[in-house]
């Protein structure tokens, strides 16, 4: 098959050239797509580009992590965070496949990412070579696109299309792998940006009677419910989906990835689906007569055994990616497209209303749920501390305008149920693979990101120990992010399942672990340990307050358990508060 | 809900590009879908490829898989049909000993009622292809195997559909975009 067909694929312009090389014309290609920050590791088959970067660094700066899962995951925190497409360098070989973990978290998440790896020279593919790998074929189940370049004068234009296609429609993320000899050769470089691909339609076109036929069941309904997902965020939909729900009076409930899109505060936010979100919009998803899903894609996480899942209501599914209409849940109604443009046609067609009495069925189940679960995790009276009062602590301290990037665990459920969030974006956590390890590095990224936001990670002492080598980067680059592991000694969320539904046999999740602080000082970083709740508050005032980097580890109650549950395989409506 | 497993025929339009393949394949593997046989091949449009792929699986996973594979980039069009949309064949090659085209007089009449056809002969061997359905090959199969068959190789199942595909003007809507 011919190799050079994606050239032809994609629109040209032309512009003025000059003649340069293959790794200096990837630095002009970053550099034209706005990109100034990128994370990454050199090595042997990346060599030439770095020599590039080191010439360019006053124009791009590169962040060397300390692993290239690192690399990539701090890619994703950038990208998370700003709306933009995160960049991750790494050689071939090891340093391509460590990106692996990072590409498949963003694949699901469906964030934009470019990763960029170094091949072995061309005459060598497929001989074996030093660290060689096939990262293209290894890539392809976890990429949005992926392309070895193996001329330096594919550059311009590969590259270009790899942006396009990363942040285009339902972002993800794209790999180009690029033989040393490519970046070696000589080229005619030009760059235009990448406007369309022959083939690939990143954004349905929004069928107005679908607009309507969803208008008029919404219109008709007695008990709306929305769900929404982090398609209102990527399609920059807030604000319609705001004005949307108020002007309907639709109760609106988020999964963890759409988190933050609306304020917490919002009195038609009625909190979390699935497995460990609220009582109330678990158990009405169930009740409700039209369900509207906007931008989600009814994760298993999220709708428990399909079988019993709202199989009263009709379904309205806004969604701009086809193949995720009628995949878990049969949509009644398809509204493809971009939320932000769909959400503003539906708009004039809604009729004012007000659900009270519904909305009433969810403060009632609300305050079953304080009573049982949320009054003993934010105010406990035993004395152990729980996960929930850090959350709630750090909520006040940082007046809720704090981006939370948690790992993957309790702690993780806890910090989306328990935080507050004024802003969007604000909610980073690796929901669809539940990548231990993705904080750390994530919580870089995103600092790096947008500065001038206050950025705590919170991590389990297990996903930290999974990329703690990045205090070595929050260290050499002097990233002010703030790090909270909640410590229970145990990998908590593994443990609570052999306690619920394994007899308490807790295979391999004790953890003995290493003296947390004394690790983060060794990175000269400013460390503080928290046992008692007295000492709590003052703590994390401290930690908000402070100018540079931060670590606190709080050690909580060990056992201490995630309610509510929907047991895995279990119907939303038989969600658990003990 | 038990729905009925079919023999559907999945045609999928795509650039000419190296690894497009793995990517195809890896939707199936992923699904733990057998592929029953896969030819690609130039379409009718000049650049664009065109893969066949035969599957037994229901139309509700059909239609699942088809979106998948649309929304891979360098993928054009994406369609499934039975095999009563479809005009379909197949292919077979028996390389079977020259000595038994004279000693045994029944393999002429084989070859004459099933209708197909040589494509070689030297002192060794003939080679005898025969395109159809996959009874036909089979049929033909088993008659030749009573008197030896030095080599047998079919090909996956090609077809063109009944219903017209559309791709050019698809092609054609993008390019004045």
């Amino acid at each position: 098959m011919k190799e050079t067909q994606t050239i032809e694929t994609s629109k040209i312009h032309t512009a003025k050239t000059e003649r340069i090389c293959g790794s200096e014309a990837i630095i002009k290609c970053l550099i034209a797509e706005g990109v100034d920050i990128l994370y990454g590791y050199p090595g042997g088959a990346i060599m030439p580009v770095y020599d590039e970067l080191y010439k360019y660094r006053g124009e791009i700066h590169h962040v060397l992590t300390r692993h290239e899962q690192g690399a990539t995951h701090a890619a994703q925190g950038f990208a998370r965070i700003s709306g933009r497409v995160g960049v991750a360098m790494a050689t071939s070989g090891p340093g391509a496949t460590n990106l692996i973990t990072g590409i498949a978290d963003a694949q699901i998440d469906s964030t934009p990412l470019v990763c960029i790896t170094g091949q072995v020279p061309s005459h060598l593919l497929g001989t074996d070579a030093f660290q060689e790998t096939d990262i293209i074929g290894i890539s392809t189940p976890v990429t949005k696109w992926n392309h070895q370049v193996t001329k330096a004068s594919e550059i311009p234009e590969v590259l270009a299309k790899a942006f396009y296609i990363a942040k285009s429609g339902r972002p993800g993320p794209v790999l180009i792998d690029i033989t040393k000899d490519a970046q070696f050769g000589e080229l005619d470089f030009k760059y235009e940006k990448c406007t369309g691909v022959r083939s690939y339609i990143p954004t349905p076109t929004t069928n107005l009677e679908s607009v309507k036929a969803a208008a008029d069941l919404i219109n008709e309904a007695k008990k709306p419910m929305i769900v929404w997902g982090q398609g209102v965020i990527l399609g920059k939909a807030e604000e319609e989906l705001k004005t949307v729900i108020e002007k309907a009076g639709i109760p609106a409930a988020w999964t963890i990835m759409g988190a933050s899109a609306i304020p917490t505060s919002h009195p038609l936010n009625i909190g979390m689906v699935g497995m460990h979100g609220n009582y109330a919009p678990n158990r009405l998803t169930n009740e409700c007569d039209v369900l509207i899903a906007i931008g989600m894609r009814f994760d298993d996480r999220v709708t428990g055994s399909l079988d019993t899942y709202a199989k009263q209501a009709k379904v309205i599914h806004f969604e701009i990616d086809p193949s995720e209409v009628n995949k878990n849940v049969h949509a009644d109604v398809a509204v493809l497209g971009n939320s932000k443009d769909s959400l503003a046609e539906l708009l004039p067609l809604l009729k004012e209303n007000s659900h009270k009495v519904w909305l009433q069925e969810f403060k009632d189940l609300y305050a079953i749920e304080f009573e049982k679960v949320i009054k003993d995790d934010l105010h406990p009276t035993k004395e152990g501390l729980t996960m929930g009062e850090v959350l709630k602590e750090i909520n006040i301290q940082s007046e809720g305008n704090a981006a939370i990037v948690s790992d993957v665990g309790q702690h993780q459920m806890i910090a989306c149920r328990y935080s507050e969030f004024n802003k969007t974006k604000s909610n980073i956590t690796s929901g669809g693979l539940g990548t231990m390890g993705f904080a750390l590095p994530a919580a870089i990224g995103a600092k790096m990101a947008e500065p001038g936001r206050e950025v705590v990670a919170i991590i389990g002492d297990g996903g930290f120990q999974m990329n703690i080598q990045e205090l070595g980067t929050i260290f050499q680059q002097k990233v002010p992010v703030k790090i909270v592991v909640l410590n229970n000694e145990f990998l908590g969320m593994v443990r609570q399942w052999q306690q619920l539904f394994f007899d308490k046999r807790y295979a391999s999740t004790e953890m003995t672990n290493p003296d947390f602080v004394t690790i983060a000082k060794g990175y000269h970083i400013e460390a503080k340990r928290v046992t008692k709740r007295e000492e709590l508050a003052d703590a994390i005032k401290e930690m908000i307050a402070s100018k540079e980097s931060y670590f606190l580890e709080v050690c909580v109650e060990k056992e201490g358990n995630v309610f509510p549950m929907i047991p895995s395989g279990a119907s939303v409506s038989d969600i658990r508060l003990s | 809900m038990n729905e009925e497993i079919k023999t559907l025929t999945i045609s999928i339009y795509t650039e000419n590009n190296i690894g497009l393949l793995n990517r195809i394949s890896a939707i199936f593997q992923r699904r733990h879908i057998n592929i029953e046989s896969l030819t690609t091949s130039q379409s009718e449009i000049e650049g664009v490829n065109r893969f066949v792929v035969v599957v037994n699986i229901t139309e509700t996973q059909a239609k699942k898989i088809v979106g998948q594979f649309q929304k891979q980039i360098e993928v054009i069009r994406v369609y499934y049909h039975t095999d009563e949309e479809t005009i379909y064949q197949e292919s077979g090659m028996f390389k079977i000993k020259s000595d038994l085209l004279f000693n045994e007089p029944q393999i002429q009449n084989i070859i004459k009622e099933s209708n197909a056809r040589i494509v070689t002969v030297n002192k060794e061997f003939f080679v005898l292809e025969k395109s159809g359905r996959r009874n036909e090959i089979e049929s033909l199969r088993r008659d030749l195997n009573t008197y030896g068959i030095m080599q047998f190789v079919r090909s996956g199942r090609i077809a063109v559909t009944k219903e017209e595909m559309k791709i050019t003007e698809m092609l054609l809507a993008f390019n004045n975009q």
